[in-house]
């Protein structure tokens, strides 16, 4: 490497992370930094008001695993964490999967409108959310309660005779998380697909690429970007949802947002909710390293 | 933008003078406080009442511990009056500034959580009891076997509100134990009968007053206030019913913050909410009984017999006041609810 | 063969999959339309038609602070996050991988791995120490808080649209001598448009949605629309919020309307 190019990666990254800076700021003072009381209170001892009694002590951690189970009067695995962590884990993961399912034809959909139109789709996709997520969730509670929207349409068709009993299962709350981070997946998705070329599609046709081909082959990769970031968008809040299933699953299909609050409130057990807190946050950290990493991975190859 | 602008530079200003003359902040449960009762106190003081909301007992509690809420009166339940008053978040009361604080009803001037009533006045009590549609079940409603050992009537027809301490407490009660018991054995039985129960429920959900109006649920266990609520929606239909075995008593009570900005203010307010007639304000709005000797004269007609309102003679009995769930008693407690919501 | 190529600009099913989205969407809000005119004490069994209920939330004065709070709340985390995340985007993209590259990209993604009651907690703790230290209890704690949460739902699209942006344009500006302030304000930033129109809205989206983060945060007297909400989550909801909302939803829409009609005439 010359020393001219020596110094202009140098300022490239010096520029790089100036630019960052006003963000980094921010997130320290009011995201980031303040976390790190979570990790401190993960390690000191519970108050049975509240808070936490400042004493070290590793019992948050070993809560994690363990429970003493105090009717056995002895150590056991948390099989019930385990319940919680796995159920959040495959929602939120049918969720992505959903939402893509959804949001690609939505937003390819909206990409192929004539220019002067594309804005007025993209509103259109926002603007339900503008009431907010409370309202929104109960109304959807309406739709598809017993005697809502959907049973009503369902039983007058014929298809059904008695109503689908849909409110307070796991398909409640999945419906309800689609529905509520759909535009999390649509919107990156169309600010890819918006600048995607149109005669790559006819060229690809042209050389008698079969369809299946060209959406492999043509679209995804180019298209990629879009989809890495809707999914973490869609996945990762949805891990740590409280209010959709907390509302639509009637309280019986906690999700590990509110085991922690459980944690948090209820339970008075601060360090036990802090330390699931860090270990959701290692967790979700080292995916999305390995699932960037991955998907970077692919493009440099796809590239070179 | 210049309107947004100038807007935001307004709300920021004004928030900094928060602690400005004739001012008040309430701390209270959402939708609880009667906006006639803070315009009548408006009108008779001077004094401008913001209520802020809250939903839980446990972010109340932990957002004034954080220290800098700017609030000057929160309403704690009667299980965290302690806690309030052990962690020094609370003053205690100058009694000779309250001279109203005589109307306090005989029953409620010296209370098990505030000996004496040093820290805190009523603003209102009730009880969580069963609502039960007695179109669809016609027995005894009067047991906390509606939700402990659902009759055929009710499976998948019933909700159990997801309050921790009540829930847990209806059944140790059922079980024969008392609130927060440690006792092993008892415990063990209060986790069996509830988790052998929790398939009969449709839901563990609050909203009872709505779903319940509406017919989505046929039973539920329920605060009396909304039970009454229903009652008027369904001409009758949804009747409230007393648990024999043992049913929770609540009381919300005022507290005076140790870091109140507007003390002379949060003394007024405290003092005018005991004469009868403003107590009677606050439980025409939301329907729950207050403390307040004398204020029943004031109520609305439906609420003077409403046995919702007025505990019948032979359900008192079975009434209790819960403690403050500490040490072995909380840990059996919050093992068993996350057993049953996992 | 010209035809044929034409056609598949249009995949088969997706016109189908789309507007069956959009119904979809709209359904829920529609139901709340409706009811917002219920002439009956409640928000899900149908009692004629009546606009009490709007009469009830224009009278409501702490109704309407709260909506007008998590508008102004909104909006300021919107504008001040999208200016952040564009510039954070500008720095992380399109250069040589530089030292702590991944660092910054899991900072300004951090906000989104935590549960809202764990950033809840955290912030009321922190902020609670700052709030007795300074003596400021303002609105300035919710609006900084609301834009950290929303940098994320910012800075991605805004990467996305970045990342797959045409390098040679800037580089045909920068050939013609264009200083590089010229080459950004003429070419990238008008290239990068839809991508910080996307980020913009997300982000205005999610501080109106935010429930709990606000709770633990807001001081006396800052209630937004959704914790004025969660406060009667336990006891009875009226339909007056369903109210609230549609009147939004009408401003949002009619404000929708003259922007469309007015750019098409500048067409």
């Amino acid at each position: 490497m010359s020393p001219a190019e020596d110094n202009a990666v140098r300022t490239s990254a010096r520029n790089g992370w100036l630019l960052s800076l006003p963000a980094l700021i921010l997130l320290a003072f009011a995201a980031s930094g303040p976390l790190l009381i979570v990790i401190w209170y993960s390690f000191l001892t519970a108050n049975d008001t509240g808070n936490v009694i400042h004493e070290w002590s590793v019992e948050g951690w070993k809560g994690i695993f363990l429970t003493y189970d105090i009717f056995e009067e002895r150590y056991a695995l948390a099989d019930a964490h385990l319940t919680i962590f796995w159920r959040s884990v495959w929602l939120s993961l049918t969720t992505t999967a959903l939402t893509f399912a959804i949001g690609f034809p939505t937003a390819w959909f909206i990409a192929t409108r004539p220019p002067q139109q594309r804005a007025m789709w993209l509103f259109l996709i926002t603007i339900p959310f503008w009431t907010n997520l409370l309202i929104r969730t109960f109304a959807i509670n309406e739709v598809i309660r017993n005697e809502g929207l959907l049973n009503t349409l369902l039983i007058w068709v014929g298809a059904i005779d008695t109503p689908l009993q849909i409110n307070y299962t796991e398909t409640a709350v999945l419906i309800g998380m689609t529905y509520v981070y759909l535009p999390l997946m649509v919107l990156p998705l169309y600010a890819t697909i918006e600048r995607f070329d149109m005669r790559l599609l006819e060229a690809s046709y042209d050389l008698y690429a079969s369809r299946w081909a060209t959406l492999r082959r043509v679209i995804l990769p180019i298209v990629k970007p879009g989809i890495i970031a809707g999914s973490i968008l869609v996945f990762v809040p949805s891990l740590g949802a409280y209010v959709t299933p907390r509302i639509l699953g009637g309280g019986k299909n906690m999700m590990i947002g509110n085991f922690i609050e459980l944690q948090f409130l209820q339970g008075k057990n601060w360090p036990l909710g802090a330390a699931l807190s860090v270990a959701l946050l290692i967790i979700v950290m080292g995916a999305l390293l390995v699932y960037v990493r991955v998907a970077n991975r692919d493009r440099s190859q796809g590239h070179g | 933008m210049k309107y947004l602008m100038s807007a935001t530079a307004m709300v920021l200003a004004t928030a900094t003078l928060a602690a400005a003359e004739g001012e008040l902040q309430l701390y209270n449960w959402g939708n609880y406080t009667s906006p006639e009762l803070l315009d009548k106190f408006e009108k008779e003081t001077g004094i401008k009442v913001t209520v802020t909301d809250y939903d839980s007992n446990d972010v109340a509690l932990a957002k004034v511990e954080a220290g800098g809420s700017g609030f000057d009166l929160v309403v704690p339940s009667a299980s965290y009056v302690p806690i309030w008053v052990e962690k020094g978040l609370v003053q205690e009361l100058d009694l000779s500034k309250l001279p109203n604080h005589k109307n306090i009803a005989p029953e409620w001037t010296d209370v098990p959580w505030d000996a004496g009533r040093k820290y805190s006045i009523p603003w209102q009590w009730g009880t969580t009891g069963m609502s039960v549609n007695t179109k669809v079940y016609g027995g005894d409603i009067n047991t906390s076997a509606i939700f402990l050992d659902v009759p055929p009537e009710l499976v998948g027809k019933i909700n159990v509100q997801p309050e921790m301490i009540d829930v847990v407490s209806l059944a140790t009660m059922y079980v024969g134990g008392e609130p927060c018991s440690e006792d092993a054995e008892i415990m063990k039985k209060v986790r069996d009968v509830l988790l052998a129960a929790k398939p009969n429920w449709i839901s563990m959900d609050y909203g009872a007053t709505e779903r319940m109006s509406n017919g989505d649920w046929a039973a539920s266990t329920n605060w009396n206030g909304s039970s009454m609520r229903i009652k008027i929606n369904t001409n009758g239909d949804v009747q409230y019913g007393y648990p024999k075995e043992g049913y929770p008593i609540f009381m919300d009570s005022v507290m005076l913050l140790q870091d109140a900005a507007n003390v002379e203010e949060a003394y007024k307010f405290m003092d005018f909410i005991m004469l009868p007639e403003n107590a009677a304000m606050i439980s025409a709005f939301a329907r729950y009984a207050n403390g307040i000797a004398g204020s029943e004269a004031f109520m609305p007609e439906d609420m003077k017999t409403a046995p919702e309102v007025v505990v019948p003679e032979e359900h008192k009995a079975a009434g209790k006041f819960l403690p403050t769930c500490r040490g072995k008693g909380l840990e059996y407690m919050t093992a068993i609810w996350t057993e049953l919501q996992k | 063969m010209a035809e044929r190529g034409f056609q598949i600009s249009r995949l088969p099913g997706v016109a189908t999959v789309a507007i069956g989205a959009f119904v979809i969407l709209y359904l829920p809000i529609v139901t709340l339309v409706i009811f917002s005119f219920n002439a009956s004490n409640s928000v899900a069994t149908w009692g004629g038609f009546s606009l009490h209920w709007y009469g009830d939330a224009w009278a409501n004065d702490d109704v309407k602070a709260a909506t007008m709070r998590s508008l102004i709340i909104g909006v300021s985390a919107a504008f001040l996050s999208t200016i952040l995340a564009t510039l954070a985007a500008l720095g992380t993209t399109r250069r040589r991988a530089f030292k702590g590259q991944t660092f910054i990209y899991v900072v300004i993604n951090q906000p989104l791995m935590v549960p809202e009651i764990v950033t809840a907690v955290a912030l009321m703790i922190f902020f609670g120490i700052v709030k007795v230290a300074t003596g400021y209890q303002g609105l300035g704690y919710l609006i900084a808080a609301h834009t950290a949460f929303c940098l994320p739902f910012a800075y991605l699209p805004i990467r996305a649209r970045l990342e797959s942006m045409d390098l040679s344009l800037e580089t045909a500006a920068a050939d013609l001598y264009a200083t590089p302030w010229q080459t950004f304000r003429r070419v990238t930033l008008p290239l990068l448009a839809p991508g910080i129109m996307a980020g913009a809205m997300l982000a205005f989206v999610i501080s109106l949605d935010d429930v709990v983060i606000t709770e633990f945060v807001k001081s006396g007297g800052q209630d937004t629309l959704p914790t004025y909400m969660l406060g009667q989550l336990r006891r009875s909801f009226t339909p007056e919020v369903n109210a609230i909302s549609t009147m939004l939803l009408g401003v949002t829409v009619v404000m929708l309307t003259a922007f469309f009609l007015l750019t098409r005439k500048k067409d």
